[in-house]
């Protein structure tokens, strides 16, 4: 497949409303492929863009592996592989089991939340053409930026720009992949 | 929400969290200034050098220690733990206040935690390292601590699972996993930041690389957001469990003065308590140095104080029920061991653990202390002091003196074991001191979501 060589049309606003108001209207004019970025997360925005709700299932699944190992790991290896008589205790002395269980659930599911959320979310990438716009370097300040992607069926240049140029931002870029 | 915008600036207990006039830009140019531009004061290079030979220090009596085997410590049979265990249990509760702070206070939507939250994780990173390295040390042959771990050997067998020293293996190594994980996760925004504020490439590339790309899009911060929120969910459990289990090594023991149901969730107060004090011991002079007085607030230090009030007020119940409990059981040997710790060969600790952990953090009812710095700072060493003989009264006056006279005896550190320790109290200030240089000590992207302009009008 052929990469079109723009990657999308990035508009630049002043403040988190107005970046939230812009990702409204935006998807209201029937764009779907869009995305927002902010210095910090806006509580909403991700919703208004359409985001997916990925992340507790990966979470959940971590965990219950977790304390599954813990478990299975501690029963066949004091009662099946190598049976040892502590104290007249049985060997498989569940109650003795359950704070290592305890443990190793939270410790996969922690595992699971932070590399599930990079896995998902595609990092880490160093490089990405939104990067190209000399002025998102203010991303990580405080500017909001609001990309509309060339692959959006009602992406066309000029009337995706004159449409951003509608919602009144600071600036809009041409974004080159 | 509503309680902030009801601030008044007389009442110093609702002191704002931000102080006002700042905007996005300037918080973050801040906070970042003091890692990209700032040069390093040569008080910073006369603390950091302490810290380091005091590391250095720490490693001739490691080094040593390896040489000769654990002889050269004050430990003996019938006290086998000393040192190394009571500064394992003083070092881990104090990380503890780490995790409270940035898991436990974002679940109960605490905003005031985001200008301290970064630091006192990182407090707790550094506290578990000099806590990990006590049992490992403590082990006898510490070139086979790994045997801790179940791994397949050629001799075939595995871990006593049932024992609570297998438990703490656990506990321990999935608090500091977690704790590290939790602290990075934090970071990576604020890597972005720094890669995009700097103007050297080296470390842009640096800070590019630890930031994996970040570039704040809304579904990855989505994303985040959910997964930051489930881990402190996580960390909240984890970090009252592994005081407990660290309790259990003594309380499963049938050893007078070990053996009570008490002792987890005192053990847990304890810690937070102790963690407070070395949150605050750390944040009086860094805000002041740093120029920092307008994100860590009055409000900081007067929540702080009032948390170790009340975790204070739990401990001296739990020596309370101790007490109690020694003579309401019957039991001769508790009994015994209450008459010990007052007027036996360690009363005087004993005396000093109470006046150190009850009687002076009581002076932080007076609100008036409550607001300066300098008392709290010395009120926090005092803590500080008071939990690390707690722990010492609890590991030496019970295994000095148990079941039977014959096997009494007394424990005397030597100056490998003072030296061990000073040694892991330079290696935690050399590694603050480290991270103050080169990692924003406060997160920048929670103090942005704490501005008034954060918030989307509709």
């Amino acid at each position: 497949m052929k990469r079109d060589p723009i990657y999308g049309m990035m508009a630049e606003f002043d403040s988190a409303t107005a970046l939230f108001d812009a990702a409204r209207s935006t998807r209201q004019a029937g764009y779907s492929k869009i995305d927002a970025y902010s210095p910090f997360p806006i509580e909403g925005l991700a919703e208004e863009i359409g985001a997916p709700h990925d992340v507790p299932l990966v979470v959940l699944i971590g965990g219950i592996v977790g304390g599954l190992t813990g478990y299975l790991m501690q029963y066949w290896m004091s009662a099946v592989d190598y049976p040892l008589n502590v104290g007249g205790k049985p060997a498989h002395s569940w109650p003795a089991f359950i704070v290592i269980t305890f443990e190793m659930t939270i410790l996969f599911a922690g595992i699971s939340a932070v590399f599930g959320m990079l896995a998902l979310n595609g990092l880490p990438m160093p490089y990405h053409p939104v990067f190209n716009v000399p002025r998102f370097a203010l991303a990580s300040k405080d500017r909001f930026f609001l990309i509309v992607f060339s692959s959006d069926p009602k992406y066309d240049a000029a009337g995706t720009r004159v449409f951003l140029q509608g919602l009144q931002p600071r600036s809009i870029s041409e974004v080159p992949s | 929400m509503d309680e902030q915008s009801k601030v008044s600036t007389v009442d110093v207990d609702r002191a704002p969290v931000i102080e006002p006039g700042y905007t996005f830009g300037t918080v973050t140019e801040k906070i970042s200034a003091i890692v990209l531009t700032r040069p390093a004061s040569n008080g910073w290079f006369v603390g950091f050098g302490i810290g380091f030979m005091l590391t250095m220090m720490l490693l001739y009596a490691i080094g040593y220690l390896f040489l000769k085997g654990i002889g050269i410590w004050g430990v003996t049979i019938p006290i086998g733990w000393g040192f190394a265990i009571i500064n394992f249990v003083w070092w881990i509760g104090i990380g503890h206040a780490g995790t409270l702070i940035s898991a436990i206070l974002l679940l109960l939507r605490q905003s005031w935690r985001n200008s301290i939250n970064r630091f006192a994780e990182a407090m707790t990173l550094f506290a578990v390292a000099c806590a990990g390295i006590f049992p490992a040390i403590h082990v006898g042959r510490p070139w086979l601590a790994y045997w801790l771990f179940p791994y397949p050997s050629t001799m075939g067998v595995w871990p006593q699972f049932r024992s609570p020293l297998m438990w703490d293996v656990f506990a321990v190594s999935t608090y500091a996993t977690i704790s590290a994980l939790f602290w990075f996760m934090g970071l990576i925004p604020d890597f972005a930041t720094l890669r995009d504020r700097s103007n050297k490439p080296a470390l842009r590339i640096v800070y590019g690389m630890l930031s994996m790309g970040w570039r704040g899009s809304a579904r990855h911060w989505h994303r985040y957001e959910t997964a930051y929120l489930l881990l402190a969910g996580l960390a909240t459990p984890l970090v009252l469990s592994v005081h407990t289990v660290v309790s259990f090594d003594f309380a499963v023991g049938i050893v007078p003065g070990w053996h009570t149901t008490i002792f987890p969730p005192y053990f847990v107060a304890g810690a937070i308590y102790s963690g407070f004090a070395m949150v605050l011991m750390l944040a009086i002079p860094i805000r002041k140095i740093y120029g920092l007085e307008d994100f860590i607030t009055e409000r900081h230090l007067q929540n702080s104080a009032k948390v170790m009030l009340a975790t204070g007020l739990i401990v001296a119940y739990g020596y309370g029920i101790e007490a109690f409990m020694g003579w309401y059981s019957g039991d001769r040997y508790d009994a015994f061991t209450i008459w010990n710790r007052l007027h036996g060969p360690y009363a005087v600790p004993y005396y000093l653990l109470l006046i150190c952990n009850i009687f002076v953090p009581q002076v932080l009812w007076i609100r008036k202390l409550r607001a300066s710095p300098v008392a709290l700072f010395l009120v926090s060493g005092v803590i500080l002091v008071g939990m690390w003989l707690e722990r010492f009264i609890i590991v030496s006056v019970s295994l000095s003196r148990d079941f039977l006279t014959s096997s009494w005896g007394m424990y005397y550190p030597t100056r490998w074991d003072l030296m061990t320790y000073i040694g892991t109290i330079g290696m935690f200030l050399a590694a603050i001191f480290l991270f103050v240089r080169i990692l924003p000590m406060i997160s920048i992207f929670e103090m942005r979501t704490l501005l008034p302009e954060a918030e989307v009008k509709e």
